[in-house]
């Protein structure tokens, strides 16, 4: 599940419940639509609600790095727990320097 | 090794499965009281083995997973995830981490990572074109 929020050229997307491969694709769906439309300068993926999580929220955070930088912006990634750090510990993913 | 309980499941290889997989294993070894982190490493594990199954596995078609599991005493727990679809052909390049043949739908490589990190052993068994045998163990609460 995603929420967003939009405000001053900031895109926010606080993501909720438990993210594999299923819903992962229906979250990029939702936060690509809205990163394409309004081109923030930064994109927060904020993991607060996320119960659970496997390597498919990897996938989702280099793909969105990765959309981020096509569209000119940044992307930061908040509040996860630290079992989710765990995860995201293995992917190499701290050298993009995302991670808050 | 005295057998405790015992599980079977199958289920057609469809990404909502993907949850009710994890959500079931998680109910078999309810009883056993695991911590909250033995809890969710297993759930983590098995949903990287059935993510594979439906993700590589059954790539362009369809089929049916087949998990098994068994409690054996002193709470050790053997979960068996199976595919019958397109196999491995080098298992142990598969298992690099970060290795992966699908980039472009943005997996990480990391699946096989994740399970051994989270369980205590992890055995693949793989031959193409016949399909692959994920076993995953995992000892629940102190062995006493
Ligand atoms: N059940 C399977 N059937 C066929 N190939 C598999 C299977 N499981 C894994 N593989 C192969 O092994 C590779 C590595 O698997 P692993 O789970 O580590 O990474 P991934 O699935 O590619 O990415 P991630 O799990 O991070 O989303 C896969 O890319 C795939 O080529
Ligand atoms: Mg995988």
């Amino acid at each position: 599940m995603v929420e967003t929020k939009y405000n001053n050229n900031v895109l926010t997307a606080y993501l909720s419940g438990e993210i594999d491969h299923d819903s992962a694709a229906q979250i990029r769906v939702r936060v690509d639509g809205m990163a394409q439309e309004l081109k923030p300068r930064l994109l927060c993926l904020d993991f607060g609600g996320v119960s659970f999580m496997d390597s498919s929220g990897v996938g989702l955070v280099m793909g969105r790095f990765r959309q981020m930088k096509l569209l000119g912006g940044r992307l930061r990634v908040q509040n996860y727990s630290d079992s989710l750090y765990r995860i995201f510990a293995m992917s190499g993913l701290e050298g993009l320097g995302v991670l808050q | 090794m005295k057998i405790l309980n015992e599980m079977k499941l199958s289920f057609p290889s469809k990404s909502c499965n993907e949850a009710f997989a994890r959500s079931a294993v998680s109910a078999f070894i309810m009883h056993l009281d695991p911590t909250v982190n033995e809890l969710s490493d297993l759930k983590t594990a098995v949903s990287e083995a059935v993510t594979n199954c439906i993700v590589h596995g059954y790539r362009r078609q369809s089929g049916t997973v087949y998990i098994s599991g068994r409690i054996t005493e002193g709470g050790r727990v053997t979960v068996k995830i199976r595919d019958k679809g397109c196999g491995i052909a080098d298992v142990a390049q598969a298992m690099q981490p970060l290795f992966t043949t699908a980039p472009e739908e943005e997996r990480a490589g990391l699946g096989f990572a994740v399970m051994q990190s989270f369980c205590d052993k992890v055995r693949v068994k793989s031959a193409a074109g016949k399909g692959t045998t994920v076993t995953l163990e995992k000892q629940i609460g102190g062995d006493d």
